[in-house]
Parts: C-alpha cells; structure tokens; sequence
C-alpha cells in the first residue's frame, strides 16, 4: 500500500517539477498533465473515486486543453528568446530560496506532529450519499458556486474576446 | 511515521514545486500553472485528513474538494484570458513587461 503510494508520488512530483524546469511550454504543459494524473491516482489511492474521476474531467481534461490553447495562442518567435539576464536569475533563486525554506518549515511541522492511528479503510461514502450531502447541508454553496463558474466564464469571454471594430488588414 | 505523514510530505513537496513555479519563472502561463499546482496539494491535504484524520461526517472532504476544483477551474479560465488579453497589448506575454494596467 506504501509502495504504490510512494510511486505515485515519484510519479507526481518528478513531473511537477520537470514541468517548472522544462524552458518550451509545450512541455511544461504535457508534463502538468502528467502530474495532474498522479493527483487523480491518489485521490483513487485513497478511496476517493468520485473526486478522482472529477480531477480526471476537470483537469486533464478540460484545463489542459485551455492551457493547451492558451500556449498555442501566445506562442512567442523562437528567435526572440532572451538569454537570462541578472536581475531574472536572482529572482529565480530567491524565489527558490523561499520555496526550499518553506518545504523545511512545513516539513519539520508535519514530522514533529503526532496523529491518531487512522482507520483501515476508507469512509464508505457512494455517489448517491454525495448528492445527497451536496443538495441538502451544501445546496447554498452549490448555488455560489454555479453563480461563480458562470460569472467567469462570462468574463473570461469577455477579456479574451477582439474588438469586432478592428479590422483584419489594420493589425501589424 | 503513518501514511498521514507521507500524504502531508507529499502535498507539502507539490504546495513548494507549485510555489517555486510561481515565484522564480518569469512566463506568465507557468506562474498561473503553479498557483495551480498549490491549489492542487490543498486538495490533497483534503483527501488525506478525510481518509485518515479524525471521524467527520461522511462525503465531507470529498465535498471540500469538489468545491475548491469547481473554483480553480473558474481562476484557470478567467487567468488564462488574462494572460490572451495582455498577449494582445504587448505581444509578449513576460511578467516583467506587463507593468502598465492601461494599454
């Protein structure tokens, strides 16, 4: 049970990390699909098949894509790659800097903190049991929630939308 | 060390790949991929005290989660048109160029 938790978790990180180091976005955008599997992997790991499924729909699904797209559309000319200047590379390592301080700290928090033995298997919990739970104590929360999704991609049309004045042949 | 403690290194290894992302890389895309990637190991942490913290009420932390994915998928859209929207402007989509709020 360990063993498999901690390939998903190689599998997970290795490729969180290599998507943040890789300098083509292509890539980068390949691997975080990778890592949102092993999320999805996880979540399966422990018992959580519905969220699991919904992590597969949502973000290797419908996320990639849009990220996908979002590289595609602001792809830059290869040519105009700028060599790393100063100021960006010290930016990167105190950037760095933090992260691996912030990992010592957390680290340190969870391993000096003492939990009770959990159960031996997972909650029972059916998909009848969820709807249930979201439509009765949740049914407020997943109204905003529908208002919020709603509202953004509205606005995310909006943002993203040309101006229908401009004509084809004023562009550069 | 219980399997707790593992899940919470986990999370805690992917909250730090996110936050370094975030910080040190210069590309627009990749800053919101690592806000995502820590929204993504606070969904983790979630799932890890659902299944082996405490005894709660049933569904709780699979609720928990399904509510914070509906909300990134609402910043990923909404940061994504963003970053076409700025592209549009200046024609390159680096966090240091984008300085002025008003094009």
């Amino acid at each position: 049970m360990t063993t498999a938790l901690i390939l998903i978790a190689i599998l997970l990180l290795g490729s969180a990390a290599a998507a943040m180091l890789r300098r083509n976005l292509i890539h980068s955008a390949l691997l975080l699909i990778a890592s949102w599997a092993g999320v999805a992997a996880f979540y399966l790991w422990a018992g959580a098949e519905f969220v699991a499924f919904a992590q597969v729909l949502i973000y290797v699904g419908a996320i990639s894509m849009v990220v996908l797209f979002a590289v595609l559309l602001t792809r830059q000319n290869p040519v105009a790659e700028l060599p790393a200047e100063p100021a960006s590379r010290m930016r990167a390592l105190t950037g760095i800097t933090v992260a691996v301080c912030t990992a010592a700290i957390l680290s340190a928090a969870i391993l000096s903190s003492k939990f009770t033995p959990a159960a031996d298997t997972a909650p029972q919990t059916s998909v009848k049991q969820i709807g249930l739970e979201l439509m009765h104590r949740h049914g407020t929360a997943l109204l905003i929630v529908g208002v919020i999704l709603t509202v953004a991609l509205l606005g995310a049309t909006i943002l993203a939308a040309t101006d229908a004045k401009e004509k084809p042949e004023d562009r550069p | 060390m219980t399997p707790l403690h593992l899940c919470l290194l986990i999370s805690t290894g992917l909250f730090c790949i996110g936050l370094a992302g975030a910080l040190a890389r210069s590309n627009t895309i990749l800053v919101l991929l690592g806000i995502e990637l820590m929204l993504n190991a606070a969904n983790l942490n979630f799932i890890a005290f659902w299944r082996f913290g405490p005894p709660s009420p049933p569904a709780n932390g699979m609720i928990f989660v399904l509510f914070s994915i509906a909300v990134a998928a609402a910043e990923a859209a909404v940061g994504l048109a963003l970053i076409i929207a700025v592209y549009r402007h200046q024609n390159n989509i680096r966090l240091q160029d984008a300085t002025r709020l008003k094009g």
